[in-house]
């Protein structure tokens, strides 16, 4: 059964599905999560970016659909009328388990927003693999196709040294979970840039600059849109780098003040996340219809002269 | 595109590999010489992106001719394709067959999976130094077996198999396989032309059509031609065909499927990536039997309504590469291929899409991702192939012993075809037997037989062996032990005794084998085989390899109940939640020796 309902201009159909056990409505092309989420489920989401084309990679928002071999990716499969899905059942509970576990037991995860609270609900336990592992560090250099057998004794993790060669920003791919969110906005969905892409294979899959050169050496443009979507904190502003090196990042002390960007006549919205009355890192709203959460290299890393006092 | 081009420019070597494909760069951005105005001129952007299904295609011609891809060659690719180096970095990187990294001319590939390791217990561990250790090779009726891919400009690759540690040792230091043993040898029940899908192997010659139009050659193409495009679906339809990849969805339902699309342009794919572990019927056809494939592709392609076919066929099958790449040629001189077929007013042509090691590609997704130049990595589904498939199109993705199948349909009837086999599995079907019997090949069977009749018609168990352990369905399906020899191999018996027939698998381990070695190499398989694009298989498959690991060389009794509950978990997010089939199959060998073997009580 379908319905219509008017949202501004666009008369958009709505469809009828059922999520555990109530019907509800949602509007046609929305997905699963979005009408999960609009009846008031929490799903947790890891991979998923509000600015992004879901790539559905991370697999903790899995849900129940009646007639589905498999759990489906709530943040990607589209409603259709007449679905039956199940967001809270042994399945999905065992599988958002695992993938907390399997992620935070490879990744830190310890920049990731509400991991510890859904280790908690879900009773996810990612020590049970065994100590982690930090030996191995050079994941630019795997051979596709090839590792080198495991004794068991430790999980391994994608653990490797903090990236920093360049002023504005350090990559932390220690951290990485591979969304592939930094990879789509660099390319194809933001900024067409394609300075990086995903690498090798499997376990050893990575995001790389070409033969992992220097980001000074590669087509990167220091927009920053990379760092934007990154979820975990894998790519941070160096400014943010340094002052947790030094214990000097107070997140709680910050203030958000939103402005437009003074460089040229776009007008792009930036937040100027500042500490002791200093700019710390910038943001833009991804709700904003002008950047989407986009800046340039001016807009993202050029607030220096804000600060700048006259010598004396 | 605003290119960024770092540092390395290609040598001629390279250069020439590339324009071989491409032609000579007509642009100086694309590193043509510039005209005697030293005008530099770039008008190709939008033109040129519509060439990224050549990447491969063009990674391939480089490696071929110097054997790795430099910096060099993927920036000169990168000028000739618009495409940034970066992503082509990460193409060239998700293949095992290609390397970034410079490396000698001569590479000699020795299998170390199931059948092999089985075998002659050759390991990651113990190959002779300078060979490189490799996942099934689809030879494994005469295993142990060894590629060697010598690149050059004539690159050359040989297949030695079976092959013992001297020879490859004398591989490595650079002596000529001797030539390959005959094609039909892999066949045991040839020549038998009372055979549905191996009549002509042994009897024809593949490389001729004239040898294949006088053995029946084309007379369901001209069935086909003369009862029209809905009359074949029909025809297949009724005959109950199921796919025979290994996921057994009926083939009239995709065709219909297909056929129904309201986009008219459309694509037919052959899967000849055959890389399961223990699976090599697709390649006896290929080698044997080529025209057949160019005819069963052509009658498939009419009936689904679609311009051109791509046979995507694993990189590891040089003599298959050889005998289809002749067949299309001729088949396309002889207007078999081509415009107006047969002057049926249809068009059709066939590409050979050559793969590079990567299992992950045999996908049907990962398949168009491959094509299309990208990553082999599987798309989420919905949308299915039939309606969104390749470029975008709708798409008929077969298996190649699927195909095969068609022309039995059509020369007889669905209804004939469907006399054949039992009440859940119709008609004919291959078996790829290997291991511990006298006579290891593939096996032309009546669907309905019992695992015990199979194993006798490859000659019965070898001297002093006895059965440990049988694999069904390669590396993705599972064990079953001897007090299953009387299942009977059909798709609802398999199911019914909760395992599967796969692709076609009969592997016979007896007891000379540790089945403990064989559960962590198909472990090592799925690892390395990953994609790496969703968590579960991504780190699921790790995280099993070391469950296992610790099971193997367990000392303290206590820990094994804990790290078999951890398969049990891992099992289970694989199966409920990875994106693609590869995931979904990872853990299902282990949990059959695990349940049904007990390899791990004591």
């Amino acid at each position: 059964m379908s319905t219509q309902v008017t949202t501004g201009l666009q008369v958009r159909k709505s469809v009828e599905l059922t999520i555990d056990d109530k019907k509800v409505t949602a509007p046609e092309g929305s997905t699963l999560l979005d009408a999960c989420r609009a009846s008031g489920k929490e799903i947790p989401t890891l991979c998923f970016g509000d600015t992004i084309t879901p790539k559905n990679a991370c697999r903790v928002c899995m849900v129940e659909l009646e007639g589905s071999r498999t759990l489906v990716p709530s943040c990607s499969r589209k409603v259709e009328a007449g679905m039956v899905v199940k967001t809270d059942t042994e399945r999905t509970s065992h599988s958002r388990k695992l993938v907390l576990e399997l992620l935070g037991s490879s990744v830190d995860l310890s920049l990731t927003k509400n991991v510890s609270k859904w280790n908690d609900n879900y009773d996810a336990k990612p020590s049970r693999f065994g100590a982690p592992s930090y030996h191995h560090g050079k994941r630019d250099e795997a051979v596709t196709g090839h590792h080198h057998q495991p004794d068991g004794k430790t999980a391994e993790t994608v653990h490797q040294p903090v990236k920093i060669d360049n002023a504005l920003y350090v990559r932390d791919y220690s951290k990485c979970i591979l969304c592939y969110q930094c990879v789509d906005a660099c390319g194809e969905q933001w900024q067409n840039t394609f300075a990086i892409t995903t690498a090798g294979r499997g376990f050893d899959a990575r995001i790389s600059t070409e033969f992992a050169v220097d980001l000074t050496d590669s087509a990167c443009v220091y927009c920053g849109n990379c760092i934007q979507v990154c979820p975990t904190g894998a790519l941070m502003f160096t400014s943010e780098y340094e002052m947790r090196e030094a214990g000097t990042w107070r997140e709680e002390e910050q203030t958000q003040t939103d402005t437009i960007c003074p460089y040229c006549g776009v007008g792009c919205s930036l937040t100027l996340h500042v500490q002791d009355n200093t700019i710390v890192k910038v943001t833009s709203p991804s709700d904003h219809s002008v950047t989407h959460g986009n800046l340039c290299i001016k807009g993202r890393f050029g607030f220096q002269h804000v600060q700048n006092t006259k010598p004396e | 595109m605003d290119l960024k081009i770092a540092s390395g420019s290609a040598n001629t070597e390279e250069r020439q590999a590339v324009d071989s494909l491409l032609g000579a760069p007509t642009e100086t951005s694309q590193g043509a010489q510039r005209d005697e105005m030293g005008m530099r001129v770039s008008t190709g952007g939008e033109s040129l992106r519509k060439l990224r299904h050549l990447l491969l295609p063009t990674l391939h011609s480089v490696n071929d001719r110097v054997g790795y891809i430099s910096r060099g060659a993927i920036n000169y690719i990168s000028q000739r394709l618009d495409i940034a180096p970066a992503e082509i970095y990460g193409v060239a990187t998700f293949y095992a067959l290609f390397d970034t990294k410079e490396r000698p001319a001569r590479q000699v590939h020795v299998c170390v999976d199931l059948a092999c390791r089985a075998a002659s217990g050759c390991t990651e561990e113990t190959l002779p130094e300078g060979a490189i250790p490799s996942p099934c090779l689809g030879t494994c009726e005469r295993a142990p077996s060894v590629l060697v891919i010598e690149t050059g400009v004539n690159v050359r690759q040989e297949v030695l198999a079976p092959a013992t540690k001297t020879q490859i040792a004398e591989l490595v230091a650079g002596k000529s396989a001797p030539v390959e043993q005959p094609i039909a040898l892999a066949a045991p029940q040839t020549p038998d032309k009372s055979l549905v899908l191996l009549s002509r192997i042994g009897n024809t010659d593949p490389l001729s059509i004239n040898d294949y139009i006088s053995n029946n050659g084309f007379t369901a193409l001209r069935k086909a031609f003369a009862i029209g495009a809905e009359q074949v679906i029909a025809e297949v339809t009724a005959s109950g065909l199921v796919g025979r990849g290994g996921a057994a969805f009926p083939t009239g339902r995709k065709w219909a499927a297909v056929a129904s699309q309201p986009v008219k342009t459309r694509y037919l794919i052959c899967n000849a990536d055959e890389s399961e572990p223990g699976t090599f019927k697709d390649r006896v056809l290929l080698e044997g039997d080529p025209f057949a494939l160019v005819e069963a592709m052509t009658i498939a392609a009419f009936a689904t309504g679609s311009q051109h076919g791509y046979i995507y066929l694993r990189g590891e099958y040089p003599r298959a590469l050889k005998n289809l790449t002749n067949a299309i040629e001729v088949a396309r001189n002889k207007k078999y291929l081509g415009d107006n077929i047969l002057d049926s007013g249809f068009n059709f042509d066939i590409t050979i899409f050559r793969g590079a090691g990567a299992y992950i590609c045999g996908e049907e997704t990962a398949i168009f991702n491959s094509i299309e130049g990208y990553r082999g990595e599987p798309r989420n589904k919905p949308p299915f192939p039939v309606e969104v498939g390749l470029f975008g199109k709708p798409t008929t993705v077969n298996n190649v012993e699927t195909l095969f199948n068609v022309l039995p349909i059509i020369n007889n009837s669905g209804e004939k075809y469907a006399s054949w086999g039992s009440t859940g599995s119709k008609g004919k079907k291959l078996f790829c037997v290997s291991g511990a019997v006298n006579k290891p090949g593939v096996y032309e069977v009546t669907f309905g037989i019992t695992l015990r009749q199979l194993i006798d018609l490859a000659g019965g168990l070898k001297p002093g062996s006895t059965i440990q352990a049988v694999l069904l369905g390669g590396a993705a399906g599972g064990f079953v032990g001897p007090q299953d020899l009387d299942l009977e191999l059909t798709l609802e018996a398999a199911r019914t005794a909760g395992t599967t027939l796969g692709s076609g698998v009969v592997m016979v381990l007896d007891q000379s084998v540790n089945m403990l070695d064989q559960l962590q190499r198909i472990a090592a398989f799925f690892r390395d085989e990953s994609c790496g694009q969703c968590v579960p298989c991504r780190v699921g498959t790790v995280r099993q390899q070391e469950a296992l690991a610790r099971l193997v060389n367990s000392e303290k009794a206590g820990d094994t109940a804990i790290d078999l509950q951890l398969l049990r978990d891992l099992g289970q997010v694989m199966r409920d939640a990875s994106i693609c089939g590869l995931g979904q199959t990872a853990h299902n060998a282990i949990d059959s020796a695990i349940t049904r073997l007990k390899v791990f009580s004591a």
